[in-house]
């Protein structure tokens, strides 16, 4: 048998390390689709159950809501800031109302009301159900002849898809609201006359592009969490990475499909 | 006309829970490698073994939680290996299953745990219908009314195990395991908990798997021991024999020694 000199021998690891991330990549990719293809059809076949879809509505939607709203409030106000700031160096003050309506209602109500929701619920989702996989309770679902998919995962999955719209169309609101105070407050505009250039330029297209963001967002941040969390390790150290991948994976995967959406609703 | 004679056969009851040839392995590490075992319809039967044997893994491969490489497992004479959807919660609604730590729902009340399957499975009762049932088992494990609207991080380990055994005999099935039914509680707790188990199979005239480590317990539920080792059933037999069989494993785990074929890591 020929002897490999120890360059041929390193770059054989090295092509096999690749070789393994990527069968990795593949592998994982496949399994979060199934696990996907598998939620999302249990959202649309019986037995549905309403209790556990209306508390979702009220875990997921209810109480992110002063987190949305806080966040809303306080980039409105700053990009009021920051646009009158940038706009006085060419003499465009007044364009502060429509750029920040137009900037919170397209990118940045839905992206950072995502990244926030996404932080609070796909954390807790992720481990409230690999606690539930480590103390037998989703084994338990089972041997009492109920699937987990559709117990666990359609009713989070069907509550985020439905409830993000909702909280983003709040903060969108609340979000002008942080601009019209601090552009009435600090930037000397007249009230009246803010809330009608924000509303003149304003297009339904603004506002329905950022609901369609919300509504994808929704769905990804309840995938990870079930998805982590279901296939979580054993232990309190397979909870706590469980909880971090979802995060983690969550928060990447909505600034991707921001980018995507974009393109694909607004394409230039 | 000629008279036939008729000849009596012998009646051959089929067992409830049947498996042949079972096994299982993690990656390279094989945990079962090949169980035989059959279990009477009605009797108890207690399966004893060390930790890491196989004792859960038998009992999840017949519950379909995890699937057997190879081997036939049969319930009621009918191979359930492989069965899916609907027909697997089907063949889950003659189960009931304690778990060893309870697996108590955190989100649901006490009495919501115990009715769960009257509440969402094919067997769905109105609520207040469910609610009474669940109040009548909780009862029969000797918990008090006032129980029933707490949540399960408000019980102690004795009461969690008595509403997971009142949740697994809520919807009457034909089929109780029992996982490590005394672990984690006192002696005093662990033998009421055996006392529970012994009476309600016997009343319900349920079929009864047990696995367990404590004597006690075996000595307790037991009609039948099987003892499970290096992935297979090294012994199986009346209750009644487990002291005087002449299987070294049995000797060396009933008596609990360190000497013995079964070896124990220093």
């Amino acid at each position: 048998m020929p002897i490999l000199s120890p360059v041929v021998l390193a770059i054989q690891g090295f092509v096999a390390s690749i070789g393994a991330t990527v069968l990795w990549l593949c592998q994982a990719t496949g399994a979060l689709c199934a696990f996907a293809v598998s939620g999302l059809g249990h959202v649309f076949r019986p037995p549905w159950y309403p209790a556990e879809i209306a508390r979702q509505f009220m875990r997921i939607g209810y109480f992110s809501l002063p987190v949305v709203g806080l966040t809303a409030l306080f980039t409105g106000g700053a990009l009021a800031l920051q646009i009158f700031a940038g706009g006085s160096r060419f003499n465009a003050e007044s364009v502060v109302p429509s750029i920040v309506a137009i900037a919170i209602t397209r990118e940045l109500g839905p992206v950072l009301g995502g990244l926030m929701v996404a932080g609070r619920v796909s954390s807790s989702i992720a481990a409230e159900i690999a606690t539930m996989r480590v103390t037998e309770q989703i084994d338990a679902l089972t041997t009492l002849s109920t699937n987990p998919m559709k117990y666990l995962v359609a009713p989070r999955l069907l509550a985020a898809v439905i409830v993000l719209p909702i909280l983003v169309f709040i903060g969108d609101i609340i979000g002008i609201m942080g601009g019209f105070l601090v552009g009435t407050a600090r930037l000397d505009f007249n009230p009246a006359t803010y809330l009608k250039t924000s509303y003149e330029f304003l297009e339904t297209g603004d506002v329905t592009s950022g609901l369609i963001k919300a509504a994808v967002f929704g769905f990804i941040i309840a995938l990870m969490g079930c998805y982590q969390g279901y296939h979580s390790g054993r232990g309190a150290q397979g909870v706590g990475r469980a909880t971090t991948n979802a995060v983690v994976s969550a928060s990447i995967l909505i600034l991707a499909s921001n980018y995507l959406l974009t393109e694909a609703l607004f394409p230039g | 006309m000629t008279d036939t004679a008729k000849i009596e056969m012998p009646k051959i009851e089929m067992p409830k829970i049947e498996m042949r040839g079972v096994t299982k392995s993690f990656g390279s590490k094989p945990v079962l490698l090949g169980v035989d075992l059959s279990v009477p319809t009605g009797k108890s039967l207690v399966i004893i073994g060390g930790s890491g044997t196989g004792k859960s893994v038998t009992l999840k491969c017949i519950l379909g939680l995890i699937a057997p490489d190879a081997g036939v497992i049969e319930v009621d004479g009918e191979n359930v290996a492989g069965k899916r959807g609907k027909a697997r919660e089907a063949l889950l609604d003659k189960f009931g299953m304690l778990f060893q730590g309870g697996a108590l729902f955190d989100s649901l009340s006490v009495w919501e745990n115990v009715a769960f399957r009257l509440l969402h499975g094919s067997r769905k009762l109105p609520r207040e219908e469910a609610r009474a049932i669940a109040m009548e088992k909780l009862r029969r494990v000797g918990l008090e009314e006032d129980t029933a609207e707490l949540f399960p991080a408000e019980l102690s380990g004795g009461m969690q195990k008595r509403v997971g055994l009142a949740r697994a005999i809520c919807a009457e099935p034909e089929i109780i395991f029992f996982d490590e039914p005394t672990t984690g509680l006192d002696p005093i707790m662990a033998d009421v908990i055996n006392d529970l188990i012994r009476e309600i199979v016997v009343e319900m005239g349920v079929t009864a798997v047990t696995i367990t480590h404590d004597m006690t317990s075996v000595r307790k539920i037991a009609d039948r021991v099987a003892m499970i080792h290096h992935g297979v059933i090294q012994w199986c037999g009346p209750a009644a024999e487990i002291d005087s069989t002449g299987n070294p494993y049995m000797h060396q785990f009933v008596n609990g020694l360190g000497e013995g074929p079964i070896e124990a890591i220093r």
